[in-house]
């Protein structure tokens, strides 16, 4: 396709002005401009005394609300595992880094449920395509960012290490979503009632 | 010479190499530092008060790396060349005179090391010399990228030697004499230091400075986008530290002889200066200090320019140095070998006037040619674009 010639846009390098052809002038300007910043406020966060997480977020604070960290499989009411092991969040990965092994959940409610659900911690790139694929909000990223391990296979995280996660972060990130319960049984009615639990809930919000 | 007077001179020798083996470390503190404070950044804080041991915590890190030799370099110019670019360094400090002549007991002495009748010559020869270390470990690297950075950091040395020694010799024809220490004195007696009155000579002196000491902004020889390190890619552990010492250390010596040529060595108004009498042992010690505060005052200014220029072009460098430094710099001479024909023009206080007087006009011959330029640039592209209308309206 020929480009229009209506859509070609000519750039100019911008002309110097004579004082800037001395250059001398702007040097000076330039090295006023550098010592006043000398004297500037620093905008240095000296991290294991001060987190991020103290400071506001106009100071550099960290917005722990969309902050992509740690992965978490979050729980519902009863304290199963949410996830129906769908592999929507595997596919989704541009990582590939969300392996899952399915099978007949235990449960009448759905379908299926993860046997096995290993998250590489180290091949991550902390996307958060995993968190927006899920079709029953299961997993979800949470503002954790200091995950250490001493060897690859600490930062293999499993079910267990990903729902433990949930305990511990539900208080700093509650859930995005609420719950959603009884998937297949009956969708329809299921359904209209998810929509008013998520009208209410935006209403609070 | 008796034996008290080589113990002096051994005094003194080990004096500069310890001032400026420990002035470094600091000044490499300092440059992390401004470069922080610069970019709204702390600077190393964690080693030592204030981070004030961070420079000695790297020093011993670099000694206790593996000193590795790259297949393929040359076995004997390979650790020379580091030894070069430092020696250069610390050599050129022998003709510095720190402070006036100092009388202790019967005794008077300089103090610098060498009071040699050419000392100026000395430090313009040693600092030629410096590019050695720099070319050759570029050389003897066998590597392409330390090989253009040697070749960039000759290109740029030669150019740039031509309008530094064209300030020196403006500075030499008017004091009428190659002796650092007499150049001082000169600016003492009279009252007037050199800047006041030379002021677009400084200017051009200092730029060359930067050019010599491959500094940024015209650090080609080792610009990290273009050529990974330049002449010291190959270099590691202490060798690497030799080239980065020398590296400072030519920035200590580029700083002295701007003080000494320019600012007035160790006078202030004010204190008594040895020019009549030689000093006592506390007031040449107090002239050091002021001398030494001088100097890191420059050094500061070295870090300052540093972080705030972006490198220049390769060829914008050389157009910098052939087509405006070295005509600036032979007007300047040509002015002050004029001014240079009446007795003793650094004392003359009249003589002093006419010396800014010919530096401004020399400016204002350079604003001339700029707006000339200007003007004619501008009447080109009107004349351009009157043709390209004429060629629209024809299509």
């Amino acid at each position: 396709m020929a480009i229009k010639e209506s859509d070609i846009v000519e750039v100019k390098e911008p002309e110097l002005s004579f004082w800037e052809k001395i250059y001398l002038p702007s040097v000076i300007m330039g090295l006023m401009l550098t010592f006043k910043h000398i004297f500037r406020k620093k905008r240095t966060l000296q991290y294991p005394e001060k987190r991020r997480e103290e400071v506001a977020v106009p100071d550099g604070g960290l917005r722990g609300k969309n902050y992509r960290g740690l992965h978490r499989l979050n729980k519902d009411d009863q304290g199963r595992v949410e996830c129906v092991a769908c592999f929507m969040c595997a596919t989704a990965c541009p990582a590939n880094c969300i392996d899952i092994v399915g099978d007949e959940a235990p449960w009448p409610d759905r379908e299926k449920y993860p046997v096995s659900f290993v998250i590489d911690e180290l091949k991550c790139i902390y996307c958060g395509m995993c968190e927006y694929a899920c079709p029953v909000d299961a997993i979800e990223l949470t503002p954790v960012y200091n995950t250490t391990g001493l060897s690859r296979d600490e930062m293999m995280f499993d079910k267990e290490k990903l729902l433990e996660q949930y305990d511990k972060t539900i208080d700093i990130k509650p859930r995005k979503n609420p719950l959603i319960v009884g998937y297949s049984c009956d969708y329809k009615e299921q359904a209209v009632e998810h929509r008013e639990k998520v009208e209410e809930f935006e209403r609070e919000l | 010479m008796d034996w008290v007077d080589l113990v002096i001179i051994l005094a003194k020798i080990l004096g500069i190499i310890g001032v400026v083996k420990l002035t470094v470390p600091f000044m490499i503190l300092a440059e992390r530092k401004v470069s922080g404070w610069i970019q709204d950044r702390i600077g190393p804080n964690r080693a030592g008060p204030k981070g004030i041991i961070q420079p000695f915590a790297d020093g011993l890190k670099l000694f206790f790396k593996e000193d590795y030799t790259p297949d393929g370099v040359d076995k004997i110019l390979f650790p020379l060349a580091p030894c070069i670019a430092m020696l250069m360094a610390i050599i050129a400090m022998a003709v510095i005179p720190f402070s006036g002549q100092v009388q202790v007991g019967e005794r008077v002495f300089d103090m610098q090391v060498g009071a040699v009748n050419i000392g100026i010559l000395y430090i313009l020869a040693i600092g030629s010399l410096a590019v050695y270390g720099v070319v050759i470990g570029g050389w003897a690297s066998n590597s392409k990228y330390s090989f253009l950075g040697g070749l960039r950091a000759a290109a740029q040395m030669i150019s740039y030697e031509v309008p530094l020694a064209l300030t020196v010799i403006s500075m030499i024809v008017l004091c009428g004499t190659l002796r650092l220490e007499v150049i001082v004195n000169q600016q003492i007696e009279s009252g007037w230091w050199n800047v006041f009155s030379q002021p677009l000579t400084f200017i051009i002196f200092l730029t060359c400075l930067f050019a010599e000491t491959n500094r940024a902004p015209f650090d080609l020889a080792e610009c990290e986008q273009e050529l990974v390190c330049g002449f010291h890619t190959e270099y590691s552990s202490m060798k690497f530290a030799m080239f980065f010492l020398g590296e400072y250390a030519h920035i200590i010596v580029a700083s002295c002889l701007a003080v000494v040529l320019f600012f007035g060595g160790w006078h202030v108004p004010g204190l008594p200066t040895g020019i009549d009498q030689p000093l006592s042992l506390g007031m040449a010690l107090l002239g050091i200090g002021i001398f030494y505060i001088k100097v890191w005052a420059f050094i500061f200014f070295f870090l300052w320019v540093r972080w705030t220029l972006p490198r220049f072009r390769y060829d914008q460098l050389m157009r910098m140095a052939w087509y405006g430094m070295v005509p600036v710099g032979l007007g300047l001479l040509m002015i002050n070998a004029g001014i240079a024909y009446f007795e003793n023009p650094m004392m003359d206080s009249k003589l002093r006037w006419y010396q800014l007087g010919g530096n401004v006009a020399m400016l204002l011959v350079l604003l001339a040619i700029v707006a000339i330029g200007e003007i004619r640039v501008a009447k080109n592209n009107a004349r351009l674009e009157e043709y390209a209308r004429g060629m629209k309206t024809q299509n």
